[in-house]
């Protein structure tokens, strides 16, 4: 595919549109945050960058490059961790994180309508100081509303509520011709053709830049007591999840961490978790509107938990026990990044009774790939997250142990029918792996929906299944 | 060494709302908790068992239901508590409650030492654990950051005074307010609390006090009349002070003084 090269003439004709230099960034001006995300191993540059206010400027862009066959690439926070966000064929970023404000909250519905940039934890304290709950919960609670629905991120809370695609009711795109569509909307229910936003909600941006949307919402659960369970081995602990979601008590979270994670984040954060008595943990959390309600649900949880080994269940029912170990859950990433020089990662998703055998495999492989590896992740709803670190591995050794690490453990998880990505997305960088893990057959189904969307192939391009 | 923590029961959310009519605090559907500063007086009493041995009793002063937060205590690892309930002592302010507390210490029995929390976060007031030492004619020490060393029959601690920290060796019996932060407390257990569930705490009233006068007790016993409670006003203004404390007070004042919150 071959693009446009991007003028002098081209900025102008931006500038034209957003009649503001402040928001246009062009050639040498670009800020190089714009030319990679948070993780996926590459990098490279836009020709320009326009922060963008509305729809219509969104538009009118996206006209002009559809006309010139310019690449445009959409960006919300640049929290992204497979290069989804990275304009690699360069062109044009529109940059939404300016178009941040809550247009409605409908208590009437139960919905809240939201331009693309609205941070996640704004718009989980927006609704929460209404008494109302949006459960999809990322960790990284720095990344836009629509960078979050455009990986479906589910995040923590999946096992009980399910992932963002549960909770859009609709939304606002313009299409790669620079027209304006509107999807769905406040229905509840819906059978009226294909399921065009579904398909939207995960296309990293290759489909349509989203500019608007219409979120579902649930009343706010009142109260949530956390369970952290010591196991005398990783096995034990994640061997206990399957009994955990049969007993149909159904928790919020499950999440499986492992010690030195935990030490990790303690010297991270500078702040010391309360429990060190072993190496594994399971970290439960329930949520419903009364003690007593919750305490029955965990009862029959931590009676399972002792029954399979653990070594106790601790319980942390007020505001400074869950701050104490959330908070380091919550840096995880931040600190295995911190305890190394370089790392990349897999996250994939295994079915719910195959995770242990997952970590196991992981946990192994360090020894045959001599490579770090850390885990932790949703033992609930089967999303790992493994990491794999770099330390003082010379670049080619990296690179080689790396690769032959990742082809094996996205082996093990299809032999296990797990897919790819969990929900930090395909992007650029796990492309290869998407195409060995589908038929040829729907690999086509998905490049024919893209060109369908944009027969020029301007937006986004090079990304997910190219 | 036996160490004995006192320990209050708290409302759980710091949003509790005050009933504009009576001036009372609405505590109707609001869950209760062990006051977070007391959580750091019981780990530095567990390390100090884990060390030397011997016992962690807790007491606490309330109403009936604040029995939860001694077997919140057990959860822990408490091995014992007791809990000062009465009618009579209803109304204490700071020094009706202190008094209070160290008549039952003296009926609980004898030990080495005794911890506090910093303050109470519904109070505020941090005064109690030192006023129980002065009844109980025993040193004592807040502001308590860290102890360096702990021996039969004495113990070094950590205090953070203003402008330094001051290390002092302080002979037992003693009582000590020691800070957030001290040690990270640890989480209750399941098993304990199923172990503990039935263990009996005994109630201390007015009737086993060895001074059981009604006079110095609750509201009679109270120098501070409260007239009104109101929840205070929120306001985000906010302006720093910088420079030493001598600094700081003076222009701390003048603007208490100009803004008429106090006469000079």
């Amino acid at each position: 595919m071959s693009y446009k090269k991007f003028t002098e003439a081209d900025c102008q004709a931006i500038q034209k549109i957003v009649n503001d230099p402040e928001r246009v960034q062009y050639g040498k001006a670009v800020n190089a945050d714009y030319g990679h995300d948070e993780l996926g191993d590459i990098s490279s540059m836009p020709d320009l960058v326009v922060k963008v206010m509305s729809t219509e400027e969104g538009s009118k862009i996206m006209k002009y490059a559809y006309e010139q066959k310019i690449p445009v690439t959409p960006r919300g926070s640049g929290t992204g961790l497979v290069g989804a966000a990275v304009p690699i064929h360069h062109g044009i970023i529109i940059d939404l994180s300016g178009m941040s404000k809550v247009l409605e909250l409908d208590e009437k519905n139960l919905t809240i309508t939201v331009e693309p940039g609205v941070l996640l934890m704004d718009l989980a304290q927006y609704v929460e100081d209404h008494e109302l709950f949006y459960p999809p919960d990322p960790g990284e609670k720095s990344a836009t509303i629509a960078g979050n629905i455009n990986t479906n991120a589910g995040g923590m809370r999946a096992v009980k509520y399910g992932v963002t695609r549960d909770y859009v009711r609709g939304l606002e795109a313009v299409l790669p011709n620079g027209d304006v569509v509107q999807i769905g909307g406040k229905n509840v229910k819906n059978s009226s053709g294909y399921a065009l936003k579904d398909l939207i909600i995960g296309s990293e941006g290759t489909l349509a830049v989203v500019t608007k949307a219409v979120l579902k919402l649930l009343p706010l659960p009142t109260k949530s007591i956390s369970l952290l369970v010591p196991f005398p081995t990783l096995e034990k602990a994640i061997g206990t999840v399957p009994e955990i979601i049969q007993s149909k008590a159904i928790p919020t979270a499950v999440e499986f961490m492992q010690g030195q994670v935990i030490v990790d984040a303690e010297s991270y954060l500078g702040l010391s978790f309360p429990d060190h008595s072993s190496d594994a943990y399971l970290l439960l959390k329930f949520d419903g509107n009364t003690k007593a309600d919750i305490e029955r649900d965990y009862d029959k949880v931590a009676k399972i938990c002792l029954e399979q080994g653990a070594i106790d269940v601790l319980i942390m029912d007020t505001t400074e026990r869950n701050e104490a170990v959330w908070k380091a859950r919550g840096a995880f990433l931040e600190a295995v990044k911190a305890s190394t020089t370089e790392m990349d990662e897999v996250d994939v998703v295994v079915p719910r009774d195959k995770v242990a055998e997952m970590v196991k495999f992981s946990n192994d492989l360090q020894k045959t790939a001599k490579v770090r590896i850390k885990s932790f992740g949703h033992a609930g709803d089967g999303n790992l997250h493994i990491y794999m670190l770099r330390d003082d591995l010379s670049a080619d050794e990296w690179k080689k142990r790396k690769e032959s690490t990742m082809e094996a453990m996205y082996s093990k998880a299809r032999e296990l029918a797990g897919e790819v990505s969990g929900e930090h997305g395909i992007g650029y960088v796990k492309q290869s792996y998407l195409e060995e893990s589908k038929s040829d057959d729907l690999i086509n189904i998905m490049r024919g929906i893209k060109k369908v969307f944009d027969p020029e192939e301007i937006l986004n391009p090079g990304k997910v299944c190219w | 060494m036996d160490v004995l923590v006192c320990i209050k029961q708290v409302p759980e959310s710091n949003k509790v709302e005050v009933d504009p009519k009576t001036g009372a605090l609405i505590r109707d559907g609001v869950d209760s908790k062990m006051n977070p500063f007391d959580l750091y007086a019981l780990e530095t009493a567990f390390r100090i068992r884990e060390k030397l041995g011997g016992t962690v009793k807790v007491i606490s002063m309330g109403p009936p239901q604040a029995k939860e937060v001694i077997y919140e205590a057990f959860s822990m690892g408490a091995d014992a508590g007791a809990l000062v309930s009465d009618r009579a002592f209803g109304g204490a302010d700071v020094l009706a409650t202190s008094y209070t507390l160290s008549q039952a210490i003296r009926k609980v029995g004898h030990f080495d030492l005794i911890l506090c929390g910093k303050q109470t976060i519904d109070g505020d007031t941090a005064q109690v654990g030192s006023e129980i030492s002065e009844y109980l004619g025993i040193p004592s020490f807040a502001n308590v950051l860290g102890i360096d060393d702990v021996q039969k029959d004495n113990i070094t601690v950590k205090i953070d005074l203003p402008n330094a920290i001051e290390v002092s060796k302080v002979t037992l019996p003693c009582l000590l307010c020691v800070e957030k932060d001290i040690y990270q407390p640890r989480l209750p257990s399941y098993i304990k609390k199923q172990a503990t569930k039935d263990r009996e705490v005994p109630m201390i009233t007015l009737k086993d006090l060895p001074d059981s006068s009604p006079d110095r007790y609750g509201l009679h016993g109270s120098p501070t009349q409260v007239q009104r409670i109101f929840p205070p006003e929120v306001n985000n203004d906010r302006e720093i002070f910088h420079g030493t404390s001598e600094e700081l007070s003076k222009k701390l004042m003048n603007t208490l003084v100009e803004r008429k919150f106090v006469g000079r």
